[in-house]
């Protein structure tokens, strides 16, 4: 008989600690199927971020750098920089990602590092009990925001994946979301086209994935996936931001 | 004839430092434009980060893919580094880091300090590390210093510190350019450069189980307590019958060696105890010192920081009086001759 379907080689054999309905191992499940599919286990190496996914190194079965709260993308760019044979990639969440690690980001997409970042997005910070993120949205109550965000004290939600698409280092920069399998399916596509960018030297990629968090959003996994769907995917659209293979063909074509 | 900073860039090239990250800040921006224009020649990675925490973090980065990696700056820069320094120390990572120490605290000056002694010996970031300091006194000690630097930082699986001020940076001196003598490294089996052929490995400080991060506190105590009898190092000038001794370091050594002569002309039996590692400190020298002279005088470019690690290794044995100047002033060595002569008279000592 044939097998069709089995875990990911890079993918250790580790029950995850991630809470039901949580958006993170489905997302740890495609990139470690990529790494399989593109035979990058050898020569991948991952930056994890302070956050939930602090522990991916339980997970991934390939080399793994863990970053303080923020850094991850300077630490990835020291590590390419010094092998830039290598695949080496971040995996954020909206905290590291768009707070205290803006410049980070901002800095290693600008200059165009070869690295791709992973950016999980789910509007709160939830390894620290749900506080307000950079990414939560007006009206969304958090743990620090127990009003609800308000525009005229906590500011708006930061798009930090529309800022990073207008820097000229940024070569691939996409927003998917995990609400349905056919978009999980499209991430899967996303990711794909992120690590190859990549690899063909192309510049920095960013994939951000709006990933459910019902823990912190106080509501069942089922309806954290229709909030995905109504409430973040209306404040963060999904699609192409930016794209320099199109723009590549087009002049080719 | 080498500039300070010229010296410590050669002698990181010379070591085989092939990756440098910083941020410009005064009093040390010479590091960066050498490095900028070696690294390009030798094949190796010179980058001007975003930050100085971007900076260190691009220096951790790349020693975890297994490159000799070093940063430098000044005070209110090398605070930004804290918590890289930190994460070093635990996830057990080499890399160099010089300081080129400016007037404090804040902005403070450009001018040269000593003020960033607790900050470089008492393990500026969070946690329970140490972390090996060594303040160079001449040119050819920052060339010599910085060469070594990188072996201990190897040696060991830690950040060196190699702290200077804006003179040691400036000063221009004859430098002879020698090849390091290689010692024995343990083998890089911890880098990550893919997991071909080898299982996947993880750098990594979060321990959430305390016995074992217990267990990584002692494990680096056991390896801080190696370095204690491994690595002090000091300088003495005419102690041999000396009645009082001047301990110093760095530029203040430098000055005070001047006044030592000065005030032996008068026939006045003064010495120089010059520590060149700063953590750990020279204890052993100072104690034994103390059992034969009769007053010990810290001078440092600062209110006092180093006079608490030779308090504790003199032990109360004899007493130590100080003199600083912070801030930036740089004094000269007639006035620390002034201040010897004050107290060799005020203690009777002959």
């Amino acid at each position: 008989m044939k097998k069709v379907f089995s875990r990911p080689q890079s993918l250790k054999q580790t029950p995850f600690h991630y809470c039901p309905g949580c958006g993170h191992s489905i997302i740890h499940r495609l990139v470690t199927e990529l790494i399989d599919e593109m035979d990058l286990r050898g020569k991948a190496i991952c930056v994890p971020p302070a956050g939930c996914a602090v522990l991916a190194y339980n997970y991934f079965d390939i080399d793994v750098c863990e970053s303080a709260h923020g850094r991850g993308c300077a630490i990835a760019t020291g590590i390419k920089r010094a092998l830039p044979d290598r695949f080496v990639f971040t995996y954020q969440g909206d905290g590291d990602m768009a707070a205290i690690g803006t410049a980070e980001t901002i800095h290693a997409a600008n200059r165009g590092e070869r690295i791709t970042s992973i950016f999980v997005n789910n509007a709160v910070y939830g390894m620290t009990g749900g506080q307000m993120a950079p990414t939560t949205m007006i009206g969304q109550k958090t743990t620090t925001s127990p009003f609800g965000r308000r525009s005229v004290v906590e500011g708006y939600p930061l798009k930090i994946t529309e800022l990073v698409a207008q820097l000229d280092g940024a070569a691939y920069v996409v927003r998917t979301s995990l609400a349905t399998p056919a978009k999980v399916i499209a991430t899967k596509k996303a990711l794909r086209k992120a690590f190859e960018v990549q690899l063909e030297g192309l510049g920095y990629s960013l994939v951000e994935v709006l990933s459910p968090c019902p823990t912190n959003w106080k509501v069942s996994p089922v309806e954290a996936l229709r909030y995905l769907e109504e409430r973040m995917e209306k404040e963060y659209p999904p699609g192409v931001l930016k794209d320099v293979t199109k723009a590549a063909q087009k002049k080719e074509g | 004839m080498m500039k300070g900073t010229e010296a410590i860039g050669e002698g990181a090239v010379q070591a085989g430092c092939r990756c440098y990250f910083g941020y410009p800040i005064t009093p040390q921006n010479e590091i960066p434009e050498y490095m900028s224009r070696r690294m390009e020649e030798v094949g190796g990675v010179f980058l001007q980060g975003e930050s100085e925490i971007a900076s260190i973090n691009m220096v951790l980065g790349a020693a975890a893919a297994g490159m000799r990696a070093m940063t430098s700056s000044s005070s209110p820069g090398i605070s930004l580094k804290q918590e890289g320094l930190s994460f070093l120390a635990s996830l057990e990572l080499p890399a160099v880091v010089v300081n080129i120490n400016r007037g404090g605290p804040g902005l403070g000056n450009i001018a040269p300090s000593q003020g960033d002694y607790y900050q470089a010996t008492r393990g500026g970031g969070h946690g329970d590390y140490r972390m090996p300091v060594y303040a160079p006194a001449t040119v050819q000690e920052l060339y010599d210093i910085t060469m070594e630097a990188f072996d201990v930082a190897d040696l060991y699986r830690t950040p060196v510190m190699i702290l200077g001020d804006g003179m040691m940076g400036q000063i221009v001196e004859p430098v002879v350019m020698h090849e390091r003598k290689k010692i024995d490294l343990p083998p890089k089996d911890y880098i990550l450069d893919g997991a071909q052929g080898r299982p996947s490995r993880i750098i990594k400080s979060l321990i959430l189980d305390v016995k074992l991060m217990e267990e990584h506190n002692w494990k680096l105590k056991r390896k801080y307590d190696l370095m204690r009898k491994d690595l002090p190092r000091h300088d003495e000038f005419m102690t041999e019958d000396a009645k009082m001794v001047i301990v110093a370091y760095g530029t203040a050594a430098r000055i005070a060696k001047g006044a030592v002569k000065r005030v032996r002309s008068e026939g006045l039996q003064v010495g120089l105890l010059r520590p060149v590692t700063l953590w750990p400190f020279p204890e052993d020298a100072l104690r034994n010192l103390s059992k034969r002279v009769k007053l010990i005088l810290v001078f440092e470019m600062s209110t006092g920081q180093m006079i608490d690690d030779v308090k504790l290794a003199v032990g109360g044995r004899i007493p130590c009086e100080f003199y600083g100047r912070p801030g930036g002033v740089v004094a000269s060595p007639q006035e620390i001759a002034r201040i010897i002569e004050r107290h060799w008279l005020q203690r009777e000592i002959s």
